[in-house]
């Protein structure tokens, strides 16, 4: 153990480390590890499925290979809901992280009015996709909503929301929005405070307007941060499934059928497991690609940002 | 500094430094209002009857009947119930499991050692659809739907990761220099790790532990697949509100209400770990 600590700072050699010692790490982590792969398993399950024509309906199933992939592949209505997912990741994203690095921007201001909204500004976060729907349906509601009694004095009336084609997105990202901008908002602002003060003293000795400063300071040293709420947001917003399907089921029509929701219909509407599940899959691989791209993104910039 | 240059660049800044102060409260104030104005309607609505809720706005008679409808007539209670035993049990799971994990991620220097941790956090990123329509077959089979055991086990997809990435932080704050202190006072191994790393990483614990339970008290999709007439949550049972022919909007207001208060409740006391727990510790805020 003695000389294990002595070598801390320098390469470790394992074989010096008496095998019980260096077994505990493993020993430690397995319970946690072992709860987390069981759960798991099933995800071995879901690309054997994919080949198969497993049913809810039938008895027995049978191996038909490819073909649950081949007809996905050529199924209008598969590129359909992959293009509801990337639009509404792109919708819900790109909103969020606009609205939530301003008023993070906004906040940078020390005053007490600002420190009470710090705190009331993350309530909507902990409010579940599912609930928040039922919310926003007491606010658009055309008979008892407060929105549509404020549309009628600018003369709109029974303004559809979520019941039309054309508003049915527009609603889910508004509600999307409102749950999970918050989330961006905080991650900006522990960024903000981050921010070292000699570099922005020395701009301003040098009179450097305060677009140059955010531009060429600012929001470098912010886009580690901007980064990770990225990654977190895309990653969640690409696989939405509570607050689509509280909303709509998908609708009206296919409007916002997304590969999670028409997976689910597939399974448990039409009871065809198997042909539910390469969309689902190649979700994954999107998804897995996206974060694996945003991580490397996102540590190069930590380190640019640490040079300044 | 100079005190013959501050009341000159004040007055110079004054009519530029109010405008800012103007535009910055008013979008700040704007925000304040998409954000906390649909929370606050909910709560109005609570109080409204039925009749009300169709023909007044903010004037109106305060009523408690959809709070007794909702509590006393409808199997809400119940879920509520429900959903704080299988939520509670997910996060204790993850506490007894996920702890010692965090510290052996955090202290020891081992093969794999990021892999395993990459491979941890990759599981919170899985399509949760993915990963539910294979358990619910596995589940039917073996006799885990609709249990308390299965829905804590899936919980674990939710609670886990969280747990085990923001608590290793914590863990890697304090410095070695403690543990190996305690070690020379003749404590073992068991005794260092409860005595003092326990207690100095506490609060970190507590509100890892209380985000987590958060995002099992939210979690949608795995009730709705895995769960069915024996076990209810909170979420799934508020939604048959507005699925009903004639909707009690009072009704589906007071549903809304008490599954979020909790959870409001919660967040107060985690303030100051918020940011940390919910970017799983990449972010120390």
């Amino acid at each position: 153990m003695s000389t294990a600590t002595k070598k801390k700072d320098e390469t470790i050699n394992y074989n010096e480390i008496p095998r019980n010692v260096r077994m505990r790490p493993y020993f430690i982590i397995a319970p946690g590890l072992l709860i987390l792969i069981g759960i798991m398993i099933p995800f071995a399950a879901a690309i054997v499925l994919s080949l198969t024509n497993y049913s809810f309906k039938l008895p027995s199933f049978k191996f038909v290979f490819l073909k649950n992939w081949i007809n996905t592949l050529t199924d209008a209505a598969f590129y359909h809901s992959l293009w509801v997912t990337l639009k509404y990741a792109f919708c819900t994203t790109v909103s969020q992280m606009l609205l939530g690095t301003g008023i993070a921007l906004l906040l940078k201001k020390d005053t007490k009015f600002s420190r009470i909204l710090k705190v009331l500004f993350t309530f909507p976060l902990m409010v579940a996709p599912a609930i928040a729907v039922l919310i926003w349906q007491l606010m658009t509601s055309n008979s008892i909503g407060v929105l549509e009694k404020l549309l009628n004095v600018f003369g709109v009336f029974n303004f559809p929301w979520a019941a039309s084609h054309s508003t049915a997105l527009f609603t889910a990202v508004l509600i999307d929005t409102w749950v999970n901008t918050p989330f961006v908002l905080l991650l900006v602002l522990a960024g903000i405070q981050s921010l070292p003060k000699s570099p922005f003293e020395a701009a301003q000795v040098d009179g450097a307007s305060a677009w140059f400063t955010f531009k060429t300071l600012t929001l470098p040293m912010l886009k580690p941060f901007m980064y990770i709420a990225l990654l977190f947001r895309l990653m969640a917003a690409l696989q939405e499934f509570g607050i689509i399907f509280a909303l709509t089921k998908g609708g009206p029509g296919d409007t916002l059928m997304n590969i999670s929701l028409t997976a689910y219909l597939t399974a448990f509407q039409f009871q065809k497991l198997g042909v539910a599940l390469p969309g689902l899959l190649i979700l994954w691989v999107i998804i897995n690609f996206t974060a694996k791209f945003l991580v490397g993104r996102q540590r190069k910039l930590a380190k640019q940002a640490q040079g300044y | 500094m100079n005190p013959n240059q501050l009341p000159k660049s004040k007055s110079h800044k004054s009519s530029l430094e109010i405008l800012e102060a103007v535009g910055r409260n008013a979008g700040l104030s704007l925000y304040a209002l998409f954000a906390l104005f649909p929370l606050v309607w909910m709560l109005l609505c609570t109080f409204k009857s039925d009749a009300q809720m169709y023909n007044t706005v903010f004037r109106f008679t305060p009523t408690l009947e959809n709070y007794e409808a909702v509590l006393l007539g409808t199997d809400y209670f119940k879920a509520f119930l429900q959903n704080l035993a299988v939520s509670g049990g997910a996060v204790l799971l993850t506490v007894v499991a996920g702890v010692p994990a965090a510290y052996a991620l955090a202290r020891y220097d081992f093969k794999n050692k990021e892999g395993i941790a990459f491979q941890i956090l990759s599981f919170k990123f899985a399509p949760e659809i993915m990963v539910i329509l294979p358990v619910f077959l596995i589940f039917q089979k073996i006799g885990l739907y609709d249990t308390y055991l299965g829905l804590i086990w899936v919980y674990q997809l939710i609670t886990m990761p969280l747990l085990i990435w923001v608590v290793r932080g914590y863990f890697e704050d304090i410095s070695v220099e403690v543990e190996q202190a305690a070690q020379l006072d003749g404590y073992s191994w068991f005794d260092v790790f409860f005595k003092t790393l326990l207690p100095l990483i506490k609060p970190g614990l507590v509100a890892s532990g209380l985000l987590a339970f958060i995002f099992a008290w939210n979690s949608f999709t795995f009730p709705l697949v895995l769960s069915g007439f024996k076990i209810q949550t909170i979420t799934i049972t508020s939604l048959r509100y507005i699925a009903s022919d004639t909707v009690h909007y009072g009704q589906v207001a007071v549903a809304s209400t008490i599954a979020v208060l909790p959870e409001i409740i919660a967040c107060l006391f985690i303030q100051k770990h918020l940011v940390r727990g919910l970017s799983f510790g990449a972010v120390k805020g």
